[in-house]
């Protein structure tokens, strides 16, 4: 149990520096939807919720499990729906100098 | 059986490392517009993948329900995933809503499942979660009906408010410790929930329409540390990498625009801005200010050279941005070099602006950040402001005494004429008088951000016969 902890922080560490540093070089002009972006990846809770719906331990943990995965994939779809949505509208203007 | 339940396990956690290195190269593709939609591709493929690997695990015995959630999910996902663009800024508040309602309900269920048998820095973790979850969903319930405007948009303010706020947040810390000490103790556990919640509402009374942008990157960030406690929890590498991005792209952004409003963390959440202006907005004399017509204005921009448009929330408000376009469009073909200036904070949320032009199909590379264009208005025959003002006031230049001085804003005033299209001369959503509506080169276009700019386009065609 300790050791797992650990695990998780030293992942947790390193993931926080990687998201860091790639989110830095986001161009500002994206930042829409990198928050959709992003929030659609968090959604992976579903996973979560997923095993407990699953495994219905009792009957509390089974409709929390059901709503939770409702949640989260209406923010999946949502998520990753608005995001394709938003980036096909960006274009360049055709190079034709005035 | 056993091997092959060990087996299983190995298969689940092999696809749950394919999903992160899936998640981390779609942010990574999402740092340039040609590249961004693999991004989206990545992404989609991790989620698949992690949901499909989920299945796998041993010991699920429910199959049917799990597809009936997931099927009711996408089926709120759809339409939510279909709105309008200048809706994005609440249906973004409303996600991070249903994550953090999502990871309240996780976080509880486990509670439910291992009391009385949580060791203490588990239940730390686990208090963590529920009580950043539980706040982050009322404060983005409250953050997306304030941009929906079913909620009052100004900010509400009494005396003593962060005392109260502090307060409230202080008694869930104190009933998390003891659930540390005795988490045996169930009947606690809901007050761990509800009061968090109480404090999310309280949190967002305060904050006006211009704060959002922080306080929607704030609230994302708050989302995604709690996914990584939840991680912590349940022993998921996957959920604390998903989480952790999240959660340091929120904080990001939160950095960003709090710089680009010259304040901090703690004085976009405890410093109301409606407060400081009552004050500010005293003792105005009457200055006179230039307007000028449709037809004055499609003369001027005609004849200039280069054109730098300053689009703001107003510009969103008014449904504006497809008339700029044609504007953009009449323009261009005249030789008119025509850019936008975008600063940091316009509009509802980070990068609004970016969204609502794209979508009007102006081409992105006419979108240029504030940092980069500002060296260029002294260069810029007209700027032409649309529905923006605090982003444009040179008090904060130059008034140490106004509520926004230090803030970053786009020099406009430098360009050769200022031309603002406005309603009317009353002050903006913070009450602030903005001077630059009374120097001699800026004429006033009074009206309809999309009607004026309709007349605009209007003239500059009757021109072109």
């Amino acid at each position: 149990m300790g050791s797992s902890l650990i695990d998780g922080l030293f992942v947790f560490m390193l993931a926080g520096f990687i998201g860091f540093e790639v989110i830095r070089r986001v161009s500002p002009l994206l930042h829409t939807p990198l928050m959709s972006l992003t929030n659609a990846l968090d959604a992976i809770a579903v996973v979560g919720a997923i095993v407990l719906v699953g495994e219905h331990k009792s009957q509390l943990s089974f409709i929390l499990g059901v709503l939770a995965v409702i949640a989260a994939t209406s923010n999946v779809v949502g998520g990753f729906l608005i995001t394709d949505r938003m980036l096909r509208m960006f274009k360049t203007s055709r190079p034709t100098k005035p | 059986m056993n091997t092959d339940f060990a087996g299983n396990q190995q298969i689940i956690e092999i696809v749950y490392l394919i999903a992160s290195i899936l998640f981390i190269l779609s942010l990574k593709w999402l740092s340039a517009p040609k590249t961004a939609r693999h991004g989206v591709l990545a992404g989609e493929i991790g989620m698949v993948l992690a949901i499909a690997g989920t299945l796998l695990h041993h010991g699920l015995v429910d199959y049917k329900w799990i597809a009936i959630a997931l099927v009711i999910g996408s089926g709120i996902g759809v339409p939510l995933g279909l709105v309008q663009m200048t809706a994005v800024p609440q249906r973004t508040a409303l996600s991070h809503a249903f994550g953090a309602f999502c990871v309240t309900l996780v976080g509880s269920a486990e509670f439910y499942l291992r009391t009385p048998d949580v060791p203490p820095f588990m239940m730390a973790v686990l208090s963590m979660e529920v009580i950043l979850a539980s706040l982050t969903f009322t404060g983005s319930l409250m953050a997306a009906g304030k941009l929906q405007e079913v909620l009052p948009q100004r900010p509400i303010t009494y005396k003593g408010q962060n005392f109260v706020n502090l307060s409230v947040l202080a008694i869930a810390i104190v009933v998390a410790i003891y659930l540390v000490m005795h988490p045996g103790a169930k009947q606690l556990f809901p007050v761990m929930i509800v009061v968090p919640m109480i404090f999310g509402v309280l949190m967002i009374v305060p904050i006006g329409g211009a704060d959002m942008p922080t306080v929607i990157s704030l609230l994302n960030s708050y989302a995604g540390l709690s996914a990584a406690a939840m991680g912590f929890v349940l022993n998921s590498k996957l959920l604390i990498i998903a989480g952790a991005l999240d959660g340091s792209s929120g904080f990001i952004l939160s950095v960003i625009m709090s710089k680009a409003m010259n304040r901090s963390f703690s004085n976009v959440l405890f410093g109301a801005f409606g407060q400081v202006q009552t004050s500010a907005a005293k003792g105005q004399e009457e200055k006179t200010v230039r307007s000028a017509t449709a037809e004055e204005a499609a003369g001027i921009l005609a004849a200039a050279n280069r054109v730098v448009v300053v689009p703001g929330y107003g510009m969103a408000v008014a449904q504006a941005q497809h008339k700029v376009r044609e504007l953009f469009d009449a323009l261009t073909k005249r030789g008119v070099d025509v850019r936008f200036a975008i600063h940091p904070v316009a509009g509802r949320m980070p990068g609004h602006m970016n969204v609502l032009l794209a979508e009007a199909d102006i081409p992105y590379d006419r979108l240029i950040e504030m940092d980069e264009i500002n060296g260029d208005f002294p260069q810029t025959d007209v700027a032409l402001v649309i529905g923006a003002n605090d982003v444009t006031n040179p008090a904060a230049r130059t008034d140490t005494g106004s509520p926004i001085f230090g803030m970053p804003i786009l020099d406009v005033d430098k360009a050769r004429t200022v031309m603002v299209i406005k309603r009317s001369m009353s002050p903006g959503f913070a009450g602030i008088d903005n001077p630059l509506y009374y120097i001699d080169k800026t004429l006033m276009l009074f009206g309809d951000a999309k009607s004026f700019v309709n007349g605009i386009v209007h003239e500059l065609a009757g021109n072109a016969h």
